[in-house]
């Protein structure tokens, strides 16, 4: 009897992130997935590329007062002020299960000071099951009156070392779209020793409550999200991957399947999928299904065809 | 606790008065686990404006599958589901949250204000199926003029409870509100109340229960992306200062667990 040899049914979705490889490049972003087992009934999380859980910090964060959020057109803004279990907390009760997902799992970390993000890094040194971290810069520096890290370079650059230098794993640094040259900011963590970048985090904005005359957030400023950020991300993606030689990874609005393969196109080696899970907890496998049907339909070798494939 | 993601069909469409609106689904999936008290997470329209899902407590569910929501046309969400049609069908996704606990052995007290009612009616269902002594069960409804009360009267008088009526412009029962219904009554000293209604009346309720010892559980509202502990976007204090969040944590508390600040 003779096997007549079909084409591999399963398309071939796999991606590097530097040393790290991702089963296909599709990710949930940090603060939209919880730590996971939230999403456990309705995902099928060991098809996910990687998740990227909520930003930890040194000691547990009770975050801002209500209200938090507020809908805005196409889009939501937060602003829930960083809350999260702390270090110690999230390594004891949180990895246990995470890793034993089977999916790559990457940390996203936050301080107030340059030395709280190295002290963190440090205490998360040999902790199993933790594939990389994803550095949140766009945290106050507190030493330096607020300024948030990820808009001033060499502030960035900074922290970018310092948790380089203590990291026994990969380091994506996650870039601000609060500034005026995103070109210099991929290329100040690059120089800092970043393994990759992903962008953008939530672009500042504010909502008022024209009844009560005040701000409808607490906080006053949140961070926009949602599908109304996606032409701003998209070419902050564009530029910095063509600024810099460490991989990208793309966030900012992504829904769909096509949302994703245009950040791919624009120059992302993978995407982070965010305020879309809070719509459609099924999303993300939703769209690595998506990818790969596209990959065959278009007879590609690889997804890998066609990162950065756009045509200017 | 599973929770459930289904395409649900429009099966009726009450239009109860000129704002407030009834829906019926079928959700077998969700109506199958759902308890009184807990909420679904609804997408009104495919768009991307309104983005996200809406939160709605669940007003009945059936043994053949079916669910209810009730609410009040007041909103974009809300106005995108006022237009909607029998053989539409809605992305709905739970059941979510911590329902009411119910004291089976204690004489229950139910008071539902405006929009508030909606869960009542699937409480008032579990209360009354006990097989208990129900003569001293009470239900109070309450709204600001007969139009968010009356439509809703029969449905609760098929339990056999004691019921009372109360609205801000006397239109429908007495002139006032449901927590001068309740101040009216005559308890028993085991009672245990559950409401759901606006801030002003939930704080009510604390003090009364406070000041008569009687247990209290309330069912809060509160704007959330998610509904299922991922976006924390939800937060309320608690009466240690920390917060806790109504997707997960409720959407029904003990009043006691509640910071009241107002």
């Amino acid at each position: 009897m003779e096997f007549v040899k079909d084409h591999d049914p399963y398309p071939d979705l796999r991606v590097n992130i530097g040393s790290l490889e991702l089963q296909n490049p599709v990710m949930t972003a940090s603060g939209t997935f919880g730590y996971a087992r939230e999403f456990e009934d309705l995902v099928n999380l060991h098809r996910l590329g990687g998740i990227i859980v909520k930003g930890i910090s040194l000691e547990p964060r009770a975050g801002n007062p209500p209200q938090r959020i507020v809908e805005t057109p196409c889009g939501m803004l937060n602003a829930i002020g960083l809350q999260n279990v702390g270090v110690e907390r999230f390594i004891a009760e949180k990895m246990l299960y995470l890793k034993g997902i089977g999916v790559p799992v990457i940390v996203n970390v936050l301080g107030d000071t340059v030395e709280e993000y190295r002290q963190l890094t440090q205490r998360l040194r040999g902790v199993e099951g933790i594939a990389a971290l994803e550095v949140n810069i766009s945290c106050p520096n507190v030493k330096k009156g607020g300024v948030a890290f990820g808009t001033v370079p060499s502030m960035a650059a900074t922290v970018t070392e310092a948790v380089k230098k203590a990291a026994d794993v990969p380091v994506m640094v996650k870039l601000s779209p609060n500034v005026a040259d995103i070109v210099e900011m991929a290329r100040a963590v690059e120089a800092g020793g970043a393994d990759s970048i992903s962008l953008v985090n939530t672009l500042i904005g504010m909502a008022i409550d024209l009844q009560r005359r005040r701000p409808v957030l607490a906080n006053v400023l949140g961070g926009l999200s949602g599908p109304a950020i996606k032409p701003v991300a998209l070419r902050m993606v564009y530029q910095a991957a063509g600024a810099v030689k460490i991989p990208v990874i793309g966030i900012g609005g992504i829904e769909n399947t096509e949302d994703a393969l245009e950040f791919i196109l624009a120059g992302a080696t993978a995407v982070q999928i965010g305020t879309a899970n809070f719509i459609n907890p099924r999303v993300s496998e939703e769209v690595v299904e998506g990818i790969g049907d596209y990959v065959k339909a278009n007879q590609l070798k690889s997804i890998r065809d066609l990162i950065g494939a756009l045509e200017v | 606790m599973s929770q459930h993601q289904e395409k649900a069909r429009i099966i009726r469409f009450e239009q109860l008065s000129e704002l407030n609106i009834r829906i019926t689904l079928e959700a077998p999936l969700i109506a199958a686990s759902a308890e009184a008290g807990q909420f679904v997470m609804m997408k009104t329209g495919n768009g991307q404006d309104p983005l996200l899902r809406r939160p709605f407590s669940l007003h009945q569910t059936s043994s053949s599958g079916q669910i209810q929501i009730y609410f009040k046309n007041v909103g974009r969400g809300t106005n995108i589901l006022a237009h909607a049609k029998v053989g539409e069908f809605l992305d709905v996704f739970g059941p979510l949250g911590r329902g009411f606990s119910i004291a089976d052995d204690r004489p229950a007290c139910l008071v539902g204000g405006g929009l508030g009612i909606a869960p009542m009616l699937f409480l008032a269902k579990i209360i009354s199926s006990l097989s208990r002594d129900h003569s001293q069960d009470l239900i109070i409804l309450g709204g600001r003029t007969r139009e968010d009360v009356e439509p809703l009267v029969e449905d609760f008088k098929q339990f056999g409870l004691a019921l009372h009526c109360a609205t801000d412009d006397g239109s429908y029962g007495i002139r006032g509100f449901v927590t001068d219904v309740l101040r009216s009554e005559k308890l028993a000293g085991n009672t245990s109340i559950y409401g759901c209604g606006p801030d002003n009346m939930l704080e009510v309720l604390h003090h009364f229960s406070t000041e008569k010892n009687l247990h209290c559980q309330v069912s809060v509202e509160s704007v959330m992306a998610c509904g299922m502990g991922a976006c924390l976007g939800c937060n309320l204090e608690s009466s240690d200062g920390s917060y806790v969040h109504v997707c997960i944590d409720g959407p029904v508390f003990n009043t006691g667990d509640l910071a009241w600040n107002s």
